[in-house]
């Protein structure tokens, strides 16, 4: 049965680990996260669960000692936030080069610089292209139930790589709503035992790990990493299958809200989506065919899918909250513009750069958004497809 | 217990294996081989290395020379990697999941490069939060991976790429940091300074006691660089000895913040015996430059004194 709560999204993710119980967790402070590491060092203290709580001084450090223990042959994670993932980087690329399946929460923040402790997903992009599956949380439950597919998903054979659940900082992370959690004992049997195939701790069988790995081999490897993340995909929904039969809660790749008839549809992630999906019911009130692709799983990207999902669609605006700094536009939104173009799906297709430093994004705004789709399927004129939402500009 | 050192190479599992690619001369195999050999037969050992020379040369893939299991991750990181892999040990052991008669030890060996610089951070993190590991710093006095360039572990004078004896600038200008001393104010149960020398029991010792004393603990090893250094590569047991006997590389151990020198020699020799053979202090010979030498001399005077006024402090303190 499942118990109906009232958490913030950094308690469901606390939750989450909780119920988890993994064998170590390594982590460092860091607004919007900082929570996190605190209510777990509670359960630490209080003996609530068995985990070696690792103190580390630095976030560098706590993705090397989260390395470290899952190399070792146990389950390890960790949480933080823009500088700090920043500041894992180098780490980052090493757990998912060495096949680890270390789960992260990360509460999206700016990157500095400047200094701004507010949400955007500029954190989550900086890694992108790291290895990791990364998946994205509308609400507190979304994170709490992500955090609970996390280990099933990361640990799959055909994937061992390293997985991390994303929220939106402050506007997630620290806002209470509803939501349900499951019991303790079902949680463990649905996230399962760890029984890794090799690990450092197996003394009948030792082992070696992070060689210097040279032109003879180490593109092999990475096309085995690459290979292991396009598995990723079927996992994820498998294991999305399970959870559903479990808890009732469906998941997949993306949600399409009220995409299937739509004519202009925003594709977004995280807490928009929420925004999204109250203007996208009050323009469907209007008679407006308005639609809402929430991607949930941004690596691996669904890019056939998304192509598919979209093919029927007028125009399509991808927002996106971190701006690339490129010239052309944000990640998602290359992401699905090279999606829909190479599965031949050939839609108008724009960009807004939104909510950079926590700038709040209002209904009005997301409504703003169709009606220059409405515009755009009106005249056939998609102007600059670069375009940004609540800038102030001279007037 | 009385022990023969010739037995002890000789029958005792190295646990690092021939066949990796140091240099020859290089004194920093010999220092991890002879500190492998300190774990008693029945047990194992988790090796963590920093990135650096010997992890380039003993873990080219597929081949190891490590026996035990071993994990490399990055320059900076050896001491917190290892640290996330001794709670491992810790978590699972507690929790049943490991079996009992598994006594693993947890060691890691970095550069001066790995440890004194980049991975300081990491090292003294780990060694705070008091994992039950022994880092091993190789110390060959500078970055010799990447082409001899200077490190805060490089001597005064000393000529590498970075710091190259000028016209104007007649080497590296500032002296060497004291990582040693900077451990021991850690308030460690175990630091000490160790060299292989000749039949390696004051380094076979130490490496012992680091591993089975509970709790973290640090070995400060000289391996000199051939390279770097510029000696003929048969010379290195002589370079050791010569950095002892000069005091350049003072041989002590701090066992709960209790100072003990552990070679005191009869008759000091002067620092010019350590420098004189070495290419990189070759400028230190030049006429006109016997300042230099003064200056290295008095600092190597001035360390020596601290020592034994530390010896002395801290054993009056416990007696």
């Amino acid at each position: 049965m499942s118990i109906r709560e009232r958490l913030s999204g950094n308690e469901a993710a606390a939750t989450a680990m909780k119920q988890i119980n993994p064998d170590v967790v390594a982590a460092f402070p860091i607004t919007p996260s900082t929570e996190i590491p605190q209510y777990f060092s509670t359960f630490v203290a209080n003996g609530t669960v068995d985990t070696e709580f690792v103190a580390v001084e630095s976030e560098h450090s706590a993705m090397s000692a989260c390395i470290g223990a899952e190399a070792a042959g146990s389950r390890a994670m960790t949480a933080t936030s823009a500088n700090g993932l920043s500041y894992m980087w180098e780490m980052i690329y090493i757990a998912s080069s060495l096949r680890l399946p270390i789960v992260m929460s990360l509460v999206n923040r700016a990157v500095s610089g400047p200094l701004n402790i507010h949400n955007d997903h500029s954190d989550a992009m900086g890694v992108r292209d790291s290895g990791w599956i990364m998946l994205f949380s509308e609400n507190n439950q979304e994170a709490y139930d992500n955090l609970l597919m996390a280990h099933r998903i990361a640990e799959h054979k055909d994937v061992l790589l390293p997985l991390m659940v994303c929220q939106d900082g402050f506007i997630t992370s620290h806002s209470i709503e509803n939501i349900m959690l499951e019991e303790d004992s079902e949680v463990k049997q649905f996230v399962g035992k760890y029984t890794p195939e090799h690990y450092l701790l197996n003394k009948n069988e030792p082992i070696a790990i992070g060689p210097l790995d040279l032109q003879g081999f180490l593109f092999e490897h990475k096309a085995q990493q690459a290979e292991a993340m396009r598995k990723a995909k079927d996992v994820i929904l498998e294991v999305s299958k399970d959870f559903e039969k479990w808890t009732g809660r469906s998941y997949s790749l993306f949600e399409e809200y009220k995409l299937e008839d739509c004519e202009i549809a925003i594709v977004c992630m995280n807490s928009t989506a929420g925004t999204t999906k109250f203007v996208v019911d009050n323009l469907r009130s209007q008679g407006i065919k308005a639609g809402l692709l929430k991607l949930r799983v941004f690596r691996p990207f669904p890019a056939e899918e998304i192509a598919k999902a979209l093919s029927n669609v007028k125009a399509v605006a991808v927002l996106d909250k971190a701006d690339s700094l490129n010239g052309v536009g944000g990640a998602l939104f290359q992401d699905v513009a090279a999606g829909m173009y190479v599965h031949n799906t050939q839609v108008p297709l724009v960009n807004y750069v939104y909510g950079i430093g926590g700038r709040d994004t209002r209904a009005d705004e997301i409504e703003s958004v169709y009606k220059d789709l409405q515009e755009i399927v009106k005249t056939g004129n998609i102007g600059n497809p670069y375009r940004y939402l609540g800038l102030r500009t001279k007037k | 217990m009385p022990y023969n050192m010739k037995e002890i190479i000789a029958n005792k599992k190295p646990h690092f294996t021939e066949g990796h690619r140091m240099c020859a001369g290089c004194g920093a195999p010999v220092v991890s081989r002879m500190v492998m050999r300190a774990l008693k037969e029945e047990d194992s050992a988790v090796v963590a290395l920093a990135t650096g020379c010997m992890e380039v040369s003993t873990f080219i893939y597929p081949y190891t020379s490590w026996t035990d299991s071993f994990i490399h991750t990055a320059f900076e990181c050896a001491a917190s990697t290892l640290s996330g892999v001794e709670a491992a040990y810790k978590s699972l052991k507690k929790q049943g999941k490991l079996p009992q008669d598994n006594h693993t030890k947890f060691i890691a060996f970095g550069g001066d490069g790995g440890t004194y610089d980049i991975g300081l951070q990491a090292l003294s993190g780990a060694m705070e939060r008091g994992h039950d590991l022994t880092y091993v710093c190789y110390d060959n006095g500078a970055y010799m991976n990447t082409g001899i360039q200077r490190s805060s572990a490089t001597p005064k004078y000393a000529d590498t790429t970075t710091t190259p004896a000028g016209k104007v600038i007649p080497g590296k200008m500032q002296n060497r940091k004291d990582l040693a001393a900077i451990m021991a104010n850690h308030h460690l149960p175990y630091v000490a300074q160790t060299i292989a020398m000749g039949d390696f029991k004051d380094l076979y010792e130490k490496a012992e006691k680091a591993i089975y004393t509970e709790g973290p603990t640090f070995l400060n090893t000289l391996a000199p660089c051939p390279r770097g250094w510029g000696y003929d590569t048969s010379e290195l047991m002589n370079i050791n000895k010569l950095a002892v006997q000069t005091l350049y590389w003072p041989l002590y151990e701090v066992v709960d913040g209790v100072y003990h020198i552990t070679y005191k020699p009869a008759k000091k020799l002067p620092i010019e015996e350590f420098l004189r053979p070495q290419k990189r202090f070759k400028h230190l010979f030049l006429p006109g430059n016997e300042w230099m030498i003064k200056d290295f001399q008095e600092e190597v005077d001035r360390r020596w004194q601290e020592l034994l006024d530390l010896e002395e402090i801290t054993n009056k303190k416990n007696v």
